[in-house]
C-alpha cells in the first residue's frame, strides 16, 4: 500500500489544497494467460499534470482503456472513484460523459472529412439529426483557437500535417468539456517542435484549471511537464514521486529494476565468420519520400550468434528489418546487403529469401500467416519448390510429411496439422511461423517481436528453437521490445533509436539501465 | 476459439472413427447430394422428362459455357476479386469468331485459336490494371463489361452473323463418335412405317459405355493409390468399408449418366471439353504450386506477399486465364446458336458468379473448390431446367433461383460457424 502513504505526503509538502479528482483502487485486469495489471492504484489530484512511465508493454494502455470504459465495469477488478463517486463505465460514452476523455496513441481521425466533421465525429450539432453546419463551424473556429491552431475548419485531415492532427484530436476532447485527459504518449510520432508546442499547449490548460494524464516514455517530456510521476512495471505501480523528487536515474531504476529470473535457456554460443552484414542502409517513408526513416544503419551477424535490436516503439526496427527483406517496407532505400561476405540482391522477397535471409513478422496476423488455412499449407508456402516438382507439382505426401515433421519440431500444439492457423493460440501461430520460415532453410532469421503477447511458457519454447537455430550455426536477429528478453538470450545488442544505432553492448555487460541510457542520450543529441 | 490438444505424438497407421470420417464426407458431397436431391426434386415434379437422356444432354448443352467460365471465376473469386466482365467478353468474343468464320471464311480451328487468344489478351489488359495499377476488380471489370458490350454492338451493327461452318456446329451440337457401333440390347419396337419409335426399346452408344466404364476404373485406381500413399507413410485413412460404399456410389452415379447418354446419342463434345477443363483445375488447385498460390494470396495477401509469392504477377496470370476461358465459352455460345448476335451473353457473367458462390467459394476470398463451382452450376442449370419444364414463369424462376443462391451461402457459413 505504498502509493495509499503517498497520498498523504503532499500535505506535508504544501500542495496541501489539491483534492483528489481520480482515485483507481486495486485494479487488476486479466487475459487470457496473462496478467496485464495486477493491484495498481493511482491517484490523481484536481489541477494536475499526472505523468505515467513504464516500459512497452507494462500496462500503462491497459490501464488507460479500464479507466475508459474500453473495458467495461465487470471485466476488471477494483474501484474507479472520480470526483468523489463511484464510476462503473460500461463504454467510453460513460466515461465521456462525466468528462474522462482519452486521446489514443493512433489518431482516431477519419482523413477524408473536414477538420470540421472529425471535431463533432458521433457528436454532431444537430437537431433531429439535421446537422446545423453553421454553428458547427463557429464551434469548431473556437476550439481551434484554443488550441493554437490556425486552420481553416473545412480543411481536409488527410491534408494537415501529423503534429496538427494531434491538435485537432485535442481540440475534440475540449468540445466535450473534458474535466480529465488522457493523452497516450502523444508526441510519439511528433517532431521536436511539435512535440514542444504540445507540451506548452498542455501547461497553458492546466493554468486554465484543467487535470491531465499523461502516458510517455520520454523522460525530458515528463520531467518538463508533469506534478508527479507513476512508474508501472509487469502491470503493477512501483511508486509515485513528486516533481521534486523525478531524476532520470531514479524513472530508469524504477521502470527497469525487476530481477532476472530463470526465463530463459542457457546455451554457450559458438560463434564464428560474419555471414550477415548491412552497411549504410537508408529507407525513406512510403508516402513521405523526403522523411528518412532509417538514416544509415550499419550492422553485422556472426554464425551461430544471436544479435539483438533494443529500441523504443517508432525507433524504426521493423521498418529496418522489413525494407532488407525484399524492401518489403518504404521507398529510396539504399545501401547493401552482404551474406557470407558477398553483396546479396534482396530487392524482392523472393531474392532475399534465395540469398538465405528469412524474416518472421512481429504482425503474425496480418503479416505472417493465412489464418482461415491449415497448419500445413502455412508451413511450406514459404518454399512451395521445396515439396514440389519442377513442373510445379505439388508432392502430396512429402509436404504432409514436412508438416508433421515441423510441428514435431516446433511442439505445435494442434489435433493435426490440419487443423486452422485461426484457431490457435498465440504461441503456436507463432511456432508455425518460426516452422514456415525455418521450412526455407535460411542461413540468417530476421525474428520481429517473436514472443509478443504470448505466455511465458511458450516464449521459454520459443528461445529453445532460437537456440538451437543458433547451435546449427545460423545468424539470428531478434528484434523485441522487452529488453529482459534480449539481456536474456543475445550474444550482442544494437541499440536503435529514431532510426541511427545509437549503441552496441556485448551480452554480458549489456544492462536495461545502459540501453535506456544509450537511448535517452541518443534523444538528447538528436534534440539538440 | 482456442483449440487445442496434446502435444504431437506419432501414431501407427491410424483409422479415423467412422462418425468423424461420414461427418468429413457429409460435409464434402454436401454439395453433390444437394444436386441429387434438387434433381429427384424435378424428377417427380416433371413426372420423368427431367432424367430423359434427351433432357439430361440438354441440360449439359444449356449449361456448358457456364461451367467452362466458373472454372476460371473461381480462380478469380479464390484469388479475391470478381470479375463482371465474362458475359461481355464472351459475347464480343462470339462475335469475332462470326466476324472470322463467316464474313472472312477462316479456318474454324484458327479462327478458335486467335479467338481464344483475343480472350487471354483482353483478361491480361483488364489484369494489368487489377494487379499493377490497384484499381479494384470490380471498377476494371465493370468497365469491361460495358466496353466489351459496346464493342461487341458496333462489331456486328445490329446484324447476327451465321451460320458457321459445320465444323465449328460440332464444337456444341456434336456428339463423340460411335467407334465400335451401336450395342442393341433390346430392339426399340417400330412404328406401322418400319421406324423406331422413339424412348423405346434399350440401344446404347457403345463408345460412351466404355468411356464410362474406363472412368470408373480410373477412379478406383486413383482413390486405392492414394489410400495405399497415406496407409504406407503412417497417415489417418477414413475405415474401409466407408471408402468402399462411397466409391461404389459415385461409380453407380456416372455409370448411370453414362448409360443415359449412351441411350440417346452419346457424350457431347462439349462434355468432353469440360471433363478435361474440369480435371485439369482440380489439378491446379489441389496439385500445383500455382494453384496453392492463389489460395494463399486469397486467404491473406500480405502474408503470401511477405512469403516470396508475386502477388502482382499471379494476380495477372489469374485474370488471362479468366479471358481465354470466357473466350471459349464465347465460342461455345456461338456454336450452339450457330449465329453471333447482339446480346449474346448479356447476364451471363451473374449465373456464373452464382455457381461459384452456390458451390462454397468465400467472397473473402482465399476459400472454394473448382468441384464445388461445377456443381453449382449444375444446380443452378437443372432447377432452370426443370422450372422450364414445369412451365414456372420466368418471373417466378428468377425470385426462386436468387432465392436458392441467398439461401445456400448462409446455410454454409452457418455450418463454417458451427464447425
Amino acid at each position: 500500500m505504498a502509493a495509499g502513504r503517498r497520498t498523504l505526503a503532499p500535505q506535508i509538502s504544501g500542495l496541501a489544497m489539491a483534492k483528489t479528482i481520480l482515485e483507481m483502487r486495486g485494479i487488476t485486469k486479466t487475459f487470457p494467460g496473462v496478467k496485464a495489471l495486477q493491484d495498481v492504484n493511482l491517484d490523481v489530484r484536481e489541477g494536475e499534470i499526472h505523468a505515467i512511465v513504464g516500459e512497452n508493454g507494462a500496462g500503462k494502455s491497459t490501464l488507460m482503456k479500464v479507466l475508459s470504459g474500453v473495458y467495461p465495469y465487470g471485466s476488471y477488478e477494483g474501484e474507479i472513484h472520480f470526483a468523489g463517486q463511484e464510476c462503473r463505465f460500461n463504454g467510453i460514452h460513460d466515461s465521456e460523459r462525466v468528462g474522462i476523455v482519452i486521446i489514443h496513441q493512433e489518431l482516431a481521425l477519419v482523413p477524408l472529412l473536414s477538420i470540421t466533421e472529425n471535431l463533432f465525429l458521433g457528436n454532431e450539432q444537430a437537431k433531429f439529426g439535421v446537422i446545423d453546419w453553421h454553428s458547427a463551424r463557429s464551434r469548431a473556429k473556437k476550439l481551434l483557437a484554443r488550441v493554437g491552431l490556425n486552420e481553416n475548419p473545412d480543411t481536409l485531415i488527410t491534408n494537415i500535417g501529423v503534429g496538427k492532427q494531434q491538435l485537432v484530436e485535442i481540440a475534440k476532447a475540449l468540445s466535450k468539456e473534458v474535466r480529465l485527459l488522457i493523452l497516450d504518449e502523444p508526441t510519439a510520432s511528433l517532431s521536436e517542435k511539435d512535440s514542444h508546442a504540445l507540451l506548452d499547449l498542455l501547461l497553458e490548460f492546466k493554468r486554465q484549471g484543467m487535470t491531465a494524464i499523461l502516458i510517455s516514455h520520454k523522460l525530458n517530456e515528463v520531467k518538463k511537464v508533469a506534478d508527479r510521476v507513476t512508474v508501472i512495471r509487469d502491470g503493477r505501480t512501483i511508486e509515485t514521486m513528486d516533481r521534486d523528487d523525478v531524476s532520470e536515474d531514479r524513472i530508469i531504476t524504477s521502470m527497469v529494476g525487476r530481477t532476472m529470473e530463470d526465463r530463459y535457456p542457457t546455451r554457450t554460443p559458438k560463434i564464428g565468420e560474419t555471414i550477415f552484414e548491412v552497411k549504410d542502409w537508408v529507407v525513406h517513408h512510403p508516402l513521405h519520400p523526403d522523411r528518412q526513416i532509417i538514416k544509415g544503419i550499419n550492422l553485422s551477424v556472426r554464425k551461430g550468434e544471436v544479435v539483438g535490436i533494443a529500441g523504443l516503439m517508432g525507433a524504426g526496427r521493423t521498418e529496418f528489418a522489413m525494407s532488407v527483406f525484399g524492401r518489403s517496407y518504404g521507398t529510396k532505400v539504399s545501401g547493401e546487403v552482404l551474406v557470407h561476405g558477398k553483396p546479396a540482391d534482396t530487392t524482392t522477397v523472393e531474392k532475399a529469401v534465395a540469398a538465405g535471409l528469412a524474416y518472421a513478422t512481429e504482425d503474425r496476423k496480418t503479416y505472417g500467416l493465412n489464418l482461415i488455412d491449415h497448419i500445413k499449407h502455412n508451413v511450406t508456402i514459404a518454399n512451395l519448390s521445396g515439396v514440389s516438382s519442377r513442373a510445379g507439382v505439388i508432392d502430396d505426401m512429402g509436404e504432409l510429411k514436412v508438416a508433421k515433421d515441423f510441428r514435431k519440431r516446433t511442439n505445435i500444439r494442434s489435433s493435426s496439422v490440419y487443423q486452422v492457423t485461426g484457431n490457435l493460440s498465440g504461441g503456436n501461430q507463432q511456432k508455425v511461423v518460426l516452422s514456415k520460415w525455418l521450412f526455407s532453410d535460411p542461413d540468417v532469421l530476421i525474428l520481429d517481436e517473436p514472443t509478443r503477447g504470448i505466455d511465458v511458457g511458450a516464449k521459454y519454447e520459443i528461445y529453445t528453437i532460437i537456440n538451437k537455430l543458433a547451435d546449427e550455426g545460423k545468424g539470428i536477429l531478434v528484434i523485441s521490445s522487452e529488453m529482459p528478453e534480449l539481456l536474456g538470450i543475445c550474444d550482442r545488442i544494437y541499440v536503435l533509436n529514431e532510426g541511427r544505432i545509437v549503441g552496441e553492448l556485448a551480452g554480458h555487460e549489456a544492462s536495461q539501465e545502459k540501453i535506456m541510457r544509450a537511448i535517452v542520450r541518443g534523444e538528447e543529441k538528436a534534440a539538440s | 476459439m482456442t483449440t487445442e490438444t496434446a502435444a504431437p505424438t506419432e501414431a501407427a497407421p491410424a483409422r479415423q472413427s467412422m462418425r468423424d470420417a461420414l461427418k468429413e464426407n457429409l460435409r464434402q458431397y454436401g454439395l453433390v447430394l444437394a444436386l441429387l436431391i434438387i434433381m429427384v426434386f424435378f424428377q417427380v415434379m416433371t413426372s420423368g422428362i427431367l432424367f430423359l437422356p434427351v433432357n439430361l444432354t440438354n441440360v449439359v448443352l444449356q449449361n456448358s459455357y457456364i461451367i467452362v467460365m466458373a472454372l476460371g471465376m473461381l480462380l478469380v473469386i479464390v484469388a479475391g476479386h470478381i470479375d463482371l466482365s465474362v458475359g461481355s467478353v464472351a459475347g464480343f468474343v462470339g462475335a469475332v469468331a462470326a466476324v472470322l468464320m463467316v464474313d472472312y471464311g477462316l479456318n474454324p480451328l484458327l479462327a478458335a485459336i486467335v479467338c481464344i487468344a483475343v480472350g487471354g489478351v483482353i483478361g491480361g489488359a483488364q489484369g494489368y490494371f487489377i494487379a499493377y495499377m490497384k484499381i479494384p476488380s470490380f471498377i476494371v471489370t465493370l468497365a469491361g463489361m460495358l466496353v466489351f458490350k459496346g464493342l461487341l454492338l458496333a462489331l456486328l451493327g445490329g446484324r447476327s452473323v451465321g451460320p458457321f461452318p459445320t465444323e465449328f456446329q460440332m464444337l456444341s451440337a456434336g456428339f463423340i463418335p460411335d467407334v465400335i457401333g451401336r450395342w442393341t440390347i433390346v430392339a426399340p419396337a417400330l412404328n406401322a412405317s418400319g421406324t423406331a419409335i422413339p424412348n423405346t426399346g434399350i440401344v446404347l452408344h457403345s463408345t460412351t459405355m466404355l468411356i464410362g466404364v474406363l472412368i470408373v476404373l480410373g477412379m478406383f485406381y486413383a482413390a486405392t493409390r492414394s489410400r495405399r500413399a497415406q496407409e504406407s507413410h503412417g497417415h489417418e485413412t477414413e475405415p474401409f468399408g466407408l471408402f468402399a460404399i462411397k466409391n461404389a456410389i459415385m461409380a453407380a452415379i456416372i455409370m448411370f449418366l453414362m448409360y443415359k447418354f449412351a441411350s440417346y446419342r452419346g457424350l457431347p463434345n462439349v462434355l468432353i471439353v469440360m471433363g478435361i477443363l474440369t480435371a485439369l483445375f482440380v489439378f491446379i488447385t489441389k496439385r500445383m504450386t500455382f494453384g496453392r498460390r492463389i489460395f494463399a494470396m486469397g486467404g491473406n495477401i500480405k502474408a503470401a506477399a511477405l512469403s516470396g509469392i508475386k502477388t502482382e504477377r499471379l494476380t495477372f496470370y489469374v485474370f488471362v486465364i479468366m479471358g481465354m476461358l470466357a473466350a471459349l465459352a464465347g465460342l461455345i455460345y456461338a456454336a450452339r446458336l450457330n449465329q453471333a448476335t447482339p446480346k449474346a451473353g448479356a447476364g451471363m457473367e451473374l449465373d456464373v458468379i452464382a455457381a461459384v458462390f452456390v458451390g462454397g467459394a468465400s467472397a473473402m476470398g482465399g476459400v472454394g473448390e473448382v468441384a464445388g463451382a461445377v456443381i453449382g452450376a449444375f444446380i443452378m442449370g437443372v432447377m432452370n431446367n426443370g422450372m422450364g419444364i414445369m412451365g414456372i414463369n420466368i418471373d417466378w424462376q428468377q425470385v426462386i433461383k436468387g432465392l436458392v443462391l441467398l439461401g445456400a451461402v448462409a446455410f454454409d457459413l452457418y455450418n463454417k460457424k458451427k464447425a
